[in-house]
């Protein structure tokens, strides 16, 4: 039994490890999501790009990215009461490349009442161009204020302008009603 | 007026207010954990700064990285600016780049557009 287990196990990290490199995932973590975290991925992922001769502008767009993105699972996550114990900011973060593109995807829970806001910002965000995101990115450092967490509002509008890309968004349904976990994902074009 | 010089790291900028040398510089990147706590000192020393600026006043900003958290604190400094230009004092931002950064070069224009307080774009290499 001990055994079987065990080699349950053994599959187990090696069909991960078959399933990223299949998708190319350079990076992936779940856990609680702080400052610390934040600096030791960016500067990972520096590191990593410097090697690879990615170009600089490729990189400091990812890094940008990359920063909003894990700054919005920090200030937004929820948890869910049975896991009372375990801190709010905690999610998923994935960065993947391929010959085409870095993607950073993040997931983490959040409140149902949370989804029509999200989705209604990100849709709008994603119906405009660049003119129109700077427009909006204007407004809203003019009107908004920095939230009791440190959020300016700008992090999706941020991302779309830097990335020049749609940023693919989801809620998936999960076991608990009140909850849906949020799956972010947003596209760095390489080569540019 | 007291003096601030702060020592940039990889997640605050450097900063230097220096009335007496004449130099209001702020450069590097900026993420801090905590924007507010970072930025606050700076903005109440602007204002007590505002309340008797000098005739002309420089103020640059170097930056390779600043995250959103940050953009908000970074335009308050600006309005705060925009004010002394508004009581009749001169003041010119000066707006650095690396000039293959198109999107911290956007920044800038972006800035201008929001507040109107002389700017100057300027472009520059990095090593």
């Amino acid at each position: 039994m001990q055994n079987k287990s065990m080699n349950g196990f053994l599959q187990f990290v090696y069909d991960s490890y078959k399933s990223m490199k299949a998708r190319e995932i350079t990076l992936v973590y779940e856990g609680e999501i702080n400052h610390q975290i934040t600096k030791a991925f960016t500067s990972l992922a520096e590191t990593n790009m410097a090697k690879d001769e990615e170009a600089n502008s490729v990189q400091k767009k990812v890094f940008h990215v990359m920063v909003e993105c894990l700054q919005n699972v920090s200030k937004h996550a929820e948890g869910l009461p049975i896991y009372d114990f375990e801190p709010n900011s905690r999610g998923i973060f994935m960065v993947s490349k391929n010959e085409t593109y870095y993607t950073i995807t993040t997931g983490n829970l959040i409140g149902n009442e949370k989804i029509e806001g999200l989705t209604k910002l990100l849709e709008q965000i994603n119906e405009l161009d660049k003119d129109g995101l700077s427009i909006l990115y204007k407004t809203q450092i003019k009107q908004g204020r920095l939230s009791e967490k440190g959020g300016a509002g700008l992090g999706f509008i941020d991302i779309a302008k830097k990335t020049g890309n749609k940023i693919d968004f989801n809620f998936l349904p999960i076991e608990d009603d009140s909850h849906h976990f949020f799956i972010l994902t947003a596209n760095i074009t390489r080569n540019i | 007026m007291e003096v601030i010089k702060i020592l940039g790291t990889d997640d605050t900028p450097n900063v230097i207010f220096d009335l007496e040398n004449d130099v209001f510089e702020i450069s590097g990147r900026s993420l801090p954990e905590d924007v507010t706590a970072f930025y606050e000192p700076l903005i109440n020393w602007l204002d007590e700064y505002a309340e008797d600026p000098k005739d002309s006043t420089v103020f640059s900003f170097k930056l390779v990285y600043f995250n959103t958290a940050s953009s908000k604190l970074i335009l308050d400094i600006l309005m705060k600016l925009e004010e002394i230009h508004e009581d009749g004092k001169e003041v010119l931002v000066k707006w650095y780049y690396p000039d293959d950064d198109e999107d911290m070069e956007e920044a800038g224009e972006e800035y201008a557009d929001i507040v109107s307080v002389p700017f100057e774009q300027i472009s520059y290499t990095l090593n």
